[in-house]
């Protein structure tokens, strides 16, 4: 296929190893950010590739991953009222909450459906006018342009009964915060798409704030491959800064039509990511112009407060801190047909791409 | 979640496209790209129903070029360095 085959190119692949081999000289690790990332490095066997003094970790760049099980336990509330249907990407019907998953409610009848795309949650909400119908945004910056246009899409449509809940987040507070907890990193794999929708202005502080390099990089091994390689360039040379490897798709300014978009429907505020607590400003809010499609506003719930499962690793392995064979367990209590935590859930989940491809 | 594919524009109905990738065609709103440059026969990435960006063909193949050379010059080298045991990168 066009744009993927010649970037699976494996004697590319292999030059670009061995010329990361004769230039790196110095100990380093560099994080992905990006669950797309995680996924295809496991899957193509990357790190074997790299000489031993290059180390791969993953960040907390899985979205169903890092979000709270406060969210899927309202999620669950919402699932269990008597007019609502709930609209989802597929990831997150799986992952577990305090007390219950989306996946068992719908078992026991609750109108739960995976959507693609927000679109067909729409044309849900069009065809049962007398239900609720409650989208749940969760993801990056990629994403959240998706739930602006649905939500600017329902307003025009004058669809009242379509809600989003969301739980989207934006990614440099969290790149921020794991430098300044001291997790040891060398250099940042950019997320390809997320960097789509923001450009690349978003990272500039990061070389010039803690003196870190960020290349934003494509799915495809020959990508990922050249970005590991642009950064071992920019550390032998002591110079960090923002380069894009995935020049096909993104743009230094990104997409502004859909930074728009973002920027009309929703506002910054606190949100809570697993592993890395409260960040302020990492959350997309509702703004109250739309707050008619703000689930939150609307129908708002309570629950209890969530518990994390035991012996769960999830947190630290989203900082980066830990790889999922340090779980006691990973592949044994915890698989992807029996997920204990969230990152064994979704397949860019650390601990569900190490256990497809690297157990 | 974050994953996006590169898909071939089909036919174009207003701000709605039929794309294709490999054998399976998908519809994808084109509503967040400047729409009026999309033709038929472009690349664009699709993400959860949108085209999110047109995929830039000189830069792709921009690239893949840069490999090419890439091998020529790391095949030099190793003929250099086959002669004076030497390597500068
Ligand atoms: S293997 Fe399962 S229990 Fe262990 S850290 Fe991963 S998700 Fe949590």
């Amino acid at each position: 296929m066009k744009y993927i085959d010649e970037y699976r190119n494996k004697e590319i692949v292999l030059g670009l190893a061995e010329e990361i081999k004769k230039i790196s000289t110095k100990k380093i690790r560099l994080m992905e950010v990006c669950g797309g990332h995680t996924m295809s490095i496991q899957k193509f066997g990357l790190p074997y590739l790299l000489p031993e003094n290059v180390e791969l970790i993953s960040g907390p760049g899985c979205p169903v991953c890092v979000t709270s099980r406060e969210f899927i336990d309202k999620a669950i509330v919402y699932s269990r009222m008597e007019d609502v249907i709930i609209t989802t990407y597929g990831d997150l019907i799986r992952v577990p909450g305090s007390f219950s998953s989306l996946d068992q409610e719908k078992a026991k009848g609750a109108d739960v459906r995976i959507v693609y795309s927000i679109l067909d949650a729409l044309m849900i909400a069009k065809k049962n006018r007398t239900k609720k119908v409650i989208f749940l945004g969760i993801g990056f910056e990629t994403t959240a342009p998706a739930s602006a246009a649905g939500i600017l899409k329902a307003r025009m449509a004058g669809l009242s009964n379509f809600y989003v809940y969301s739980a989207h987040k934006v990614m440099p507070p969290a790149m921020d915060t794991l430098i300044d907890e001291g997790v040891q990193i060398d250099g940042y794999i950019g997320p390809g798409h997320v960097s789509t929708i923001t450009g690349e202005g978003i990272y500039m502080d990061i070389p010039k704030k803690y003196g870190l390099g960020v290349v934003i990089s494509g799915f495809e091994p020959v990508d990922l491959m050249q970005s590991i390689l642009m950064l071992v360039k920019q550390l032998e040379a002591n110079d960090p800064k923002v380069e894009i490897q995935y020049k096909r798709v993104v743009k230094p300014e990104g997409n502004i039509k859909a930074q728009q978009m973002l920027d009309e429907v929703f506002t910054y505020g606190d949100d809570w990511w697993r592993g890395l607590g409260v960040l302020a400003n990492s959350g997309l809010k509702i703004r109250d112009t739309y707050s008619m499609h703000d689930a939150e506003v609307q129908i708002p719930v309570k629950v209890a407060p969530p518990k994390e499962p035991k012996g769960c690793l999830c947190g630290e392995i989203l900082k980066g801190v830990k790889k999922p064979k340090d779980c006691k367990l990973f592949a044994k209590v915890c698989t992807p047909s029996n997920p204990i935590g969230a990152c064994m859930v979704s397949n860019e989940g650390s601990c569900a791409a190490y256990y497809l491809y690297n157990r | 979640m974050c994953l996006s594919i590169p898909a071939k524009v089909e036919e174009i109905n207003g701000e709605m496209a039929i794309c294709s990738v490999g054998k399976s065609n998908y519809e994808a709103s084109l509503q967040m790209i400047e729409f009026e440059d999309v033709k038929v026969g472009d690349y664009v990435l699709i993400h959860t129903g949108f085209a999110i960006q047109k995929l830039d063909a000189e830069e792709a193949e921009a690239s893949l070029r840069t490999f090419d050379e890439f091998k020529e010059l790391n095949n030099a080298l190793d003929d250099e360095e086959k002669i004076d045991g030497k390597r500068i990168v």
